[in-house]
């Protein structure tokens, strides 16, 4: 099992979608949120997944493709 | 004195002992170094500091480190200039260039946050350090890995430019080309910063490293003969520094070595990664990531870890921000060589060049005293400027050749005055 500590940031149009539900029931990833800022047009979750590697692995895949922008929980590890 | 208390989450401000470690285990909140200042109080003086080293370890019962200082001794300190020229072309009475472009080892001001990582890595007892970078943080890390004599991990995504990593390579680190996607690699570098025992400079020891950015701001109060100006301009990246230039101002006002905090900061950004200036512009503090497309490579974050609080900081001190298109950075960068003689990076063009607009705006105004953070050297990215700078004269090895061209150039510059 992997952990990893992410950071999650919704665009406007996926905002009502329960995003997070299928990353629990679709990639067999266990969630714990810890803190989020939601509002009607944006918002962002910051969250503990654990699971098997490579389900995580598809799973960010997958919100990526969905347009959330998937970060680690220091967000900018690589700077200038 | 026990100067340190330890950490506290900027967030729910749950308390932490001194340990290298980075984020709240209950909200993620990013961890701060919290200080005992009511112990500091008339320890701390004009007078202490003053007996102190050339170098930003003159502050250094202010910064979070307790032993002798490992490594950087020559770190900081850098000029603080007035730019008579500057002030006479932007039309302000006032204007001082705080001048990290010539900060020593690496010329920028990262060597600062390193000097105070690597010395904490080492009190720590930490063999290895490391970081994740494309230019002057990576530079600085590996610079000051090699005067401590501790081994370093440089990493950098698979296609950057050799050019980027020769001022890197050359201290001998042991460089780690990551293929992916950027954000492939920075979340790895997350997950290696969280698997081994090494000292991540921006990771594991962020707390402890962002507190160094706090000495460019007292030098900025110390150096105008302990007064804080009507404004400071900061460019902007991950946004650490412009909240550490105010921590410092309001600091020394807590320690009694100033009267007021009488400064509106603001923000710099290029237009091409500048989510930090369009929360302020929107006044929103709602951070929208941005892909960075820009030639200031070393401001290019688009999701910075303290956009928020940078607005905050804005906010809270009556500043504003301002965006700067790639041409206005080169013209900032020109401007700044032209007028003062210094050679500053494109941040330095994009800090110019915003401050040439909130002045414009009237935002900055005419009679004020203004301080322009400089913060990187020209002379490491100079691509930017291929395209705009020319030879003036090409010649033939010969006097007479040399005269005809002198009187082409001085009839030239009669008829264009």
């Amino acid at each position: 099992m992997t952990r990893m500590r992410v950071r999650l940031t919704f665009p406007p149009e996926r905002i009502q979608e329960p995003l997070i539900y299928h990353l629990v029931k679709d990639f067999d990833i266990i969630t714990n949120i810890r803190r989020a800022d939601v509002k009607s047009d944006y918002g962002w979750v910051a969250l503990e997944l654990e699971g098997d590697e490579r389900n995580l692995e598809k799973g960010i895949a997958w919100l990526k493709a969905k347009g959330v922008t998937v970060d680690p929980i220091e967000r900018d590890v690589i700077v200038p | 004195m026990e100067k340190l208390k330890g950490l506290k989450c900027r967030e729910c401000g749950r308390a932490y002992r001194a340990a290298p470690v980075h984020v709240c285990e209950f909200c993620f909140g990013p961890l701060e170094v919290d200080y005992d200042y009511e112990a500091l109080k008339g320890v701390v003086t004009r007078e202490t500091i003053a007996a102190g080293p050339p170098s930003m370890w003159r502050y250094r019962e202010l910064l979070p480190v307790e032993g002798d200082i490992a490594v950087g001794h020559h770190v900081g300190f850098t000029p603080l200039v007035r730019a008579q020229n500057l002030a006479e072309e932007l039309g302000v009475r006032e204007v001082w260039v705080k001048n990290d472009s010539v900060c020593h080892p690496s010329w920028s001001f990262k060597d600062r946050v390193v000097a105070v990582a690597l010395t904490k890595a080492k009190e720590f007892g930490y063999d290895t350090v490391a970081c994740a970078s494309t230019g002057n943080l990576a530079n600085s890390v590996a610079a000051h890995a090699a005067e401590a004599s501790l081994k370093s991990y440089i990493f950098i995504p698979a296609d950057l430019e050799p050019g980027k990593v020769v001022a890197t390579l050359v201290y001998n680190p042991t460089l780690v080309k990551v293929e992916g996607t950027y954000d492939e690699v920075n979340r790895l570098c997350s997950e290696i910063a969280d698997k081994y025992r090494w000292a991540f400079v921006n990771v594991n020891f962020r707390p402890y490293y962002s507190e160094g950015s706090k000495t460019y701001g007292y030098e900025i109060v110390e150096q105008l003969g302990w007064r804080t100006p009507d404004h400071v301009v900061v460019p902007c990246a991950g946004g650490s520094l412009i909240t550490k230039i105010w921590k410092a101002m309001k600091e020394f006002k807590q320690l009694g070595l100033i009267e007021r905090v009488g400064t509106k900061v603001h923000a710099a950004q290029a237009l091409g990664c500048g989510p930090i200036v369009t929360m302020i512009k929107n006044d929103t503090d709602v951070l929208v990531p941005v892909r960075p497309n820009t030639i200031a490579k070393s401001l290019a974050i688009g999701n910075p870890a303290d956009g928020y609080y940078a607005y905050r900081t804005v906010k809270e001190s009556g500043g504003y921000g301002e965006h700067a298109t790639d041409a206005e950075i080169i013209d900032g960068m020109l401007l700044l060589a032209r007028t003062e003689g210094i050679f500053t990076e494109t941040a330095g063009g994009v800090t110019i060049a915003a401050t040439k607009k909130l002045i414009d705006a009237g935002v900055i105004g005419k009679q004020d005293s203004l301080v322009v953070c400089i913060t990187g050297n020209g002379l490491k990215t100079p691509d930017p400027l291929y395209a705009r700078l020319e030879t003036h004269v090409k010649i033939r090895p010969s006097l007479s050749a040399f005269d005809r061209a002198l009187a082409d150039l001085k009839a030239h510059s009669v008829r264009e005055g």
